[in-house]
């Protein structure tokens, strides 16, 4: 709504409790992500980074606790309603159609029609305006391809993924998420496919990194999410705090009131009108 | 010291670079299969050079085979598994397979005939291609909804369906005397040729599909379903709905199939077309559409229906026994699934 007061938080959670019968996923996790910020979330395994990710894109349904997204309270019911809020979901397991080329994997799903009858009767695919407009769009993020007409297999893995987090920067409005998508690559292909995620961020949108890569995670984060034990430990800026600190509080060696908090919420919004 | 650790590499400056996957392979044998490889990227190439070469042996060897009367005899007999490959070769994109299309084709054909025996064929023809729709979007439940692989689903049904079609008889065939239902076989002739209207709707159909794999949204996600189920999910694309689509749209193609039958041989027999399920495979696997799934088409699978005809037309004017000739499309099959394998291992990671 026009008279809510601008948050400058993208998405925010509270209190957020996930149960497996008799493991705690999600022990009363708080979240917060900032507009235009990459926000990197560590944590040991098994800390619960990722039943945090699925419930912020829908994809499981939290036992308790509320999401907002934008300021507004939101329930997401499945992995579409995250993605109409403008939350992308990059996926660790490179969800990349190697037999389509780069322009049908960007619009893979939402494909584009040619206007009129050619459109609409006989269901015709503007294939045109789509290799013009993803051409457009990897140029914008500085991704250098031969052509927007070339298959994925003929592409490197670090050039796969690269396509993979340009079909979310694409179609996410407001967050891209991204799990591990590091994590196959090689060192020169992780610093392009970082460089990437910084021009992401660089256009506005908000970046959720899940990491094991302490160097990673200190080349491009602006802050840092440290998951233990089920919730948030503690949110730190990668200005003031050492790897080791971090590494330390993600163990439980360190306390986590020892290192110097980056929270920028101290309260959940106020019940609003939602979306 | 937090810096110190920081591995920085560049400065921020660097792009994503085009460059083909992996090293180039060296020697002889690597850059034979590297030219093969782009020689077959055209799905249709190899089809089309392997049918071209059958046509030359089959003309040079015999005296029969190459004239008009006897090509247009050859495409008339390729319309019934033509037709029923084009159903196939949806399903196989969709990494399916499909073993009880003949039995569903002939199912569709003997309620066809036995309404139309009672003096409807109208009537036959619709319940005809409503047994047809029926039967396939059957495999696609069992297929998409209790998650049977497809070769047991279809395997289970085709010999549902072949005995069924027998009790439904009575092991009876219908003779059909409606002109409607064998129009099909009939065509405008010139002199020896004639070009059937089946073999008019056979090409009809192809480009039909084609458009619809090509040209559409719903085309491009039976290929990405093909290709990586996974990711085509994760991109938001229904993969049940579009697999249930292409069985059930699959079983459309069937009852033009049995249309097709009807027009070349004009009796609805329950024991007719046995090994049509295996003809299908052959021409969509010799037409260059992958068993694995992503990758062909519909034009391989025309050129490939062609290519299993005119090998039996063949052998046929030369006098070969039929058992040879199912040898020699037996190798074909083998040939053809090998190249795929070889050529498209490493693109399958
Ligand atoms: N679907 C599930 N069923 C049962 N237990 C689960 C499920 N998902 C996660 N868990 C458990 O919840 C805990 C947190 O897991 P997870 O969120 O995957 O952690 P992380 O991603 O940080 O390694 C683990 O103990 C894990 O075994
Ligand atoms: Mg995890």
């Amino acid at each position: 709504m026009n008279t809510q007061p601008t948050t400058p938080l993208a998405m925010q959670a509270t209190g957020l409790t996930k149960r497996y019968g008799h493991v705690v996923a999600l022990d009363g996790a708080d979240f917060e992500l900032a507009k235009g910020e990459i926000l990197a979330v560590v944590g040991d395994n098994g800390a619960g980074k990722s039943s945090l990710i699925k419930v912020l894109t829908g994809a499981t349904i939290p036992d308790s606790g509320t999401v907002f997204v934008d300021g507004a309270e939101v329930h997401f019911k499945n992995p579409l309603s995250a993605r109409l809020a403008g939350i992308e979901t990059v996926y660790q397991e490179l969800a990349v159609a190697t037999q389509l080329n780069i322009a049908q994997n960007l619009f893979l799903g939402r494909e584009l029609r040619k206007p009129g009858l050619r459109g609409q009767i006989f269901r015709q695919l503007d294939k045109s305006r789509m290799r013009q407009q993803a051409a457009d769009h990897m140029k914008n993020l500085g991704i250098r391809i031969q052509s927007i007409n070339q298959k994925v297999e003929t592409l490197s893995g670090g050039q796969r993924q690269a396509v993979a987090v340009a079909r979310a920067a694409a179609w996410g409005k407001r967050v891209v998420i991204l799990d591990e998508p590091t994590a196959a690559l090689g060192v020169r292909e992780t610093n392009q496919v970082l460089n990437l995620i910084t021009r992401v961020r660089d256009q506005g949108l908000s970046v959720v990194l899940i990491s094991h890569s302490m160097p990673d995670v200190f080349q491009i984060a602006d802050r840092i999410h440290i998951h233990r034990l089920g919730r948030r430990a503690v949110v730190v800026s990668p200005k003031t705090t050492s790897m080791s600190d971090v590494v330390a509080v993600m163990t439980g060696a360190l306390p986590a009131d020892a290192v110097q908090s980056s929270l920028i919420a101290t309260q959940p919004p106020l019940p609003s009108a939602s979306h | 010291m937090q810096t110190s650790d920081r591995v920085r590499t560049d400065t921020g400056q660097a792009k994503i670079d085009a460059e083909p996957a992996g090293s180039p392979p060296a020697g002889l044998f690597a850059g034979l299969r590297r030219a093969a490889t782009g020689l077959f990227a055209y799905p249709v190439t190899g089809p089309l050079v392997a049918l071209i070469l059958i046509l030359i042996v089959f003309s040079v060897t015999t005296s029969t085979f190459l004239n008009a009367g006897n090509l247009s005899l050859i495409f008339q007999q390729s319309v019934v598994v033509g037709t029923l490959a084009l159903g196939q070769t949806l399903i196989i994109l969709v990494s399916g397979i499909d073993l009880a299309n003949g039995a569903i084709m002939v199912l569709g054909m003997v309620v066809a005939g036995s309404i139309a025996a009672n003096g409807d064929p109208m009537l036959g023809m619709l319940v005809g291609l409503a047994v047809c729709i029926v039967a396939a979007s059957i495999n696609g439940l069992i297929i998409t909804r209790f998650r049977l692989p497809p070769f047991i689903a279809t395997l289970g049904l085709f010999t549902i369906l072949t005995a069924a079609a027998r009790l439904y008889t009575q092991s009876r065939s219908y003779p059909i005397n409606s002109d409607f239902m064998t129009i099909l076989g009939e065509g405008p002739s010139f002199g020896l040729v004639t070009i059937t209207y089946g073999s008019m709707l056979w090409i009809a159909l192809t480009l039909v599909l084609a458009y619809a794999l090509n040209q559409t949204a719903w085309g491009v996600r039976v290929y990405a379903i093909g290709n990586s189920p996974a990711a085509a999910r994760l991109n938001g694309v229904n993969v049940n709905g579009v697999i249930f689509s292409v069985y059930a749209l699959a079983g459309v193609f069937y009852a033009f199939a049995g249309w097709q039958a009807l027009g070349r041989t004009p009796i609805a027999d329950p024991s007719g077309y046995q090994i049509a399920n295996l003809d299908s495979i052959t021409a969509v696997v010799i037409g260059g559409t992958s068993l694995f799934g992503g990758r062909g088409g519909v034009a391989g699978t025309f050129i490939g229906a062609l290519i299993v005809v005119v090998l039996k037309n063949g052998l046929t004017q030369a006098g070969i026994d039929s058992l040879y000739q199912q040898i020699a499309t037996g190798f074909l099959v083998i040939l053809a699934v090998g190249a795929d394998q070889y050529l498209g291992r490493g693109q399958r990671a």
